[in-house]
């Protein structure tokens, strides 16, 4: 269980660190020409980026933070040699309803299944939680995407929706699931 | 060819920033109304902000947002709107409408609009997929869209608060071939 002590954003072998406008921009860059990576993180056309490119996302992501007040955004570093391997953030975040988004990469294949993946949502879960303190979290996954689909299972979520053949890739149409967690749904489980 | 714009009990149009303002104004005072088709806190807008929202829109053609105002045939009347968003990408359309004249709940109005709407979208936008989310508290629409041919694909729990209460939120979705199914059903 955890308390007021418990720090946020360490875990075991990783932690949340805010963006390093210098060095990380390079390293997603990578990520982006495999599109294996970015077909399981995004719906939206895989394309390789430069880092001048990925930058300019920070630049933006960081100035939207400000200003919508509805969205967190952590950069995963490995404790070890602060090195970055991913990210996590809480977006769509609705106020008044409790309720928020969650996703969730790690971007180099060789850092996948190691269980960096299985910690970094256990720390996002506990700050969308007992931080933000929403109600609930969702979570959209692809039917083709079934690291992301055990892993949201692994810590309790339900498939609520199943939205069918929302998508279209490879000449075919795949259906989007729609996974929630509830607060105490959550809360009963870390107890035990 | 069909009448895209022509129900049996509506049309679409598309009104002056001027009239949708004004419209708009009395509309978002009714709370009952911004419940039943929205999930965020109701909010209160000036005439002149609405207008220069409307006007913002009349500027550009966006191939991803189609927006229509629904007058009645009978009367003539101006009741309520309906939009498209459409994501070219997978071929998917979301749609939302609102009937902000209350005399009109429930006499099918609603219906005829969202008939109209997947005419449009899968015989015009030629999109495979029709979405839409609408409140558990919402039985009515729930029911209209049914007769439309939605299928209710699940509901993400109490994700909305109203008066204290927790409330899910209905997915529902219509695909390509099971509204062109329809179709020939009413042919035979």
């Amino acid at each position: 269980m955890f308390d007021i002590q418990t720090q946020l954003f360490e875990g075991q072998d990783i932690r949340f660190g805010p963006i390093d406008h210098e060095k990380d921009p390079e390293i997603e860059a990578k990520w982006t020409h495999d599109s294996e990576f970015m077909r399981l993180m995004e719906t939206s056309p895989a394309r390789p980026m430069s880092a001048a490119m990925i930058k300019k996302q920070y630049e933006k992501l960081e100035k939207q933070i400000e200003e919508d007040k509805n969205l967190y955004h952590f950069m995963i570093r490995v404790k070890a040699d602060d090195r970055f391997i991913g990210k996590a953030s809480i977006y769509w975040i609705e106020w008044a309803n409790g309720n928020g988004n969650i996703r969730l990469g790690i971007g180099a294949a060789e850092d996948r299944r190691k269980g960096y993946g299985t910690q970094a949502l256990g720390m996002l879960l506990r700050f969308a939680f007992a931080e933000l303190n929403l109600f609930r979290v969702t979570a959209n996954v692809p039917e083709y995407n079934e690291g992301a689909i055990a892993l949201l299972q692994k810590f309790g979520f339900m498939q609520e929706v199943c939205r069918r053949r929302s998508l279209e890739r490879d000449g075919r149409r795949w259906d989007l699931y729609v996974f929630g967690l509830l607060n105490d749904e959550w809360r009963n489980r870390v107890r035990a | 060819m069909k009448d895209l714009f022509r129900g049996e009990l509506v049309r679409f149009t598309s009104e002056e920033p001027e009239t949708r303002a004004k419209a708009e104004v009395r509309w978002q005072r009714d709370t009952e109304f911004h419940r039943l088709a929205d999930g965020d806190p109701a909010q209160l807008s000036s005439e002149k902000k609405i207008k220069e929202w409307f006007e913002k829109q009349a500027e550009g053609f966006q191939p991803k947002r189609y927006s229509f105002c629904v007058r009645t045939l009978a009367e003539d009347k101006y009741i309520g709107f309906l939009g498209l968003w459409v994501d070219l990408i997978h071929s998917e359309a979301w749609v939302g409408l609102g009937i902000g004249e209350r005399e009109f709940w429930s006499k099918g109005y609603g219906t005829d609009m969202m008939k109209l709407c997947l005419q449009y979208a899968f015989t015009e936008l030629c999109v495979e997929r029709v979405s839409l989310g609408l409140h558990e508290y919402n039985p009515r629409a729930l029911r209209s869209y049914e007769k439309c041919g939605f299928r209710l694909e699940g509901r993400t729990r109490k994700d909305g608060m109203r008066e204290g209460r927790r409330n899910d939120t209905l997915w529902m979705g219509i695909l390509r071939e099971e509204w062109l199914q329809m179709q020939d059903g009413g042919h035979k």
